[in-house]
């Protein structure tokens, strides 16, 4: 019981680091695999908690909510693969423009 | 390009974000270390009503039964990232050199086997891990091995034929829900004795679909077909 406590702790581990990854770095393929470790962060979180149970038989329904969110996980970073493709296409360069300070 | 030299943020906003991150991580700990063993009762239901679901692995029973729901919308969500996909433009161009003798024959033992386990794995999700997402990642993964050697469907396949298999799933399990309506009394509410056999129908039709968005997906964009204008 204690390592699947260990496991959520882990998970959020990976979120955090994921989370400081996203605000710090400024080119847009590293904000993507952030996002990436931030998800799998969070499902690490949801099938330890769900592992936790008394009897051997471990929980399905975090289970099955990680296999969603990992499809739909995949589906956002194909989508944010394209647009990055598509922002260095248009502006030829990998990280957003810097706001103007005024308008 | 060191990684130092580009940050979104400046300098002097970093160790407040690390204090905050880390008083972040401290707090979501806690909340971890401090939940009761037991909270839900939902494990119980699942087991509880695991020979009325139809299927005898629980995990799917909750995807294709208990959420299917979730699992409708889940392949909503796969078809509108494609959509957004196909939206920004077409394949960019790659000058991608000429597959090496390894991976050809590779692909060419690799592809059929990979085929085959997809459609165990989706006969496997009634009673052992697997299902229609496991078996149409593996579709996928065939389909991307295939993209890789520099294969593309005919154009003939790519208009119409390409988009029914795509919509394929979303539409089966969109049919069924309303379909066992008058049966079962609301949506997506099967009747306890076809269950079985509608899951596996709704499954089949969700790989083929699967496989395909995902392969879709790759490519980064829409290939254009004789049909597109």
């Amino acid at each position: 019981m204690m390592s699947y406590t260990l496991y959520a702790l882990t998970g959020i581990g990976l979120f955090i680091l994921g989370l400081y990854s996203l605000i710090v770095q400024a080119h847009l393929l590293r904000k993507v695999i952030a996002l990436n470790i931030m998800g799998s962060g969070v499902f690490l979180v949801l099938v330890g908690l769900g592992g936790r149970a008394s009897n051997a038989v471990p929980d399905p329904v975090p289970q099955a909510m990680v296999l969603t969110g990992i499809v739909v996980a995949i589906a956002a970073t194909a989508l944010a693969l394209t647009l990055i493709l598509r922002v260095q296409a248009e502006t030829g360069r990998t990280e957003l423009a810097e706001q103007p300070s005024k308008h | 390009m060191n990684a130092a030299d580009h940050r979104a943020l400046p300098k002097h906003f970093q160790p407040f974000l690390q204090v905050f991150l880390s008083a972040l991580a401290g707090g979501l700990g806690y909340a971890v270390l401090s939940l009761p063993d037991q909270a839900i009762a939902l494990k119980g239901m699942v087991e509880a009503n695991l020979e009325a679901s139809g299927v005898r692995n629980p995990i799917t029973a909750v995807l294709l039964n208990f959420r299917a729901y979730d699992t409708l919308l889940e392949m909503a969500v796969l078809l509108l990232a494609l959509i957004g996909v196909w939206s920004l433009g077409a394949t960019p161009m790659r000058r991608g050199a000429a597959p090496g003798p390894v991976l050809s024959a590779l692909v060419q033992g690799l592809v059929p086997l990979m085929i085959l386990v997809a459609g165990y794995l989706l006969w496997a999700g009634a009673h052992a891990p697997g299902g229609a997402f496991q078996a149409g990642a593996v579709l996928a993964a065939s389909g991307v091995l295939l993209l890789l050697t520099g294969k593309r469907l005919t154009i003939r396949l790519m208009g119409r034929p390409l988009r029914i298999v795509l919509l394929a799933g979303l539409g089966v399990f969109i049919t069924v829900g309303i379909a066992v309506i008058p049966v079962g009394g609301m949506f997506l509410q099967y009747p306890p004795s076809l269950a079985g056999g509608l899951i596996l129908f709704i499954e089949a039709a969700a790989t083929l679909s699967i496989g395909a968005i995902l392969t879709a997906l790759f490519l980064g964009g829409r290939a254009l077909s004789g049909g597109d204008r």
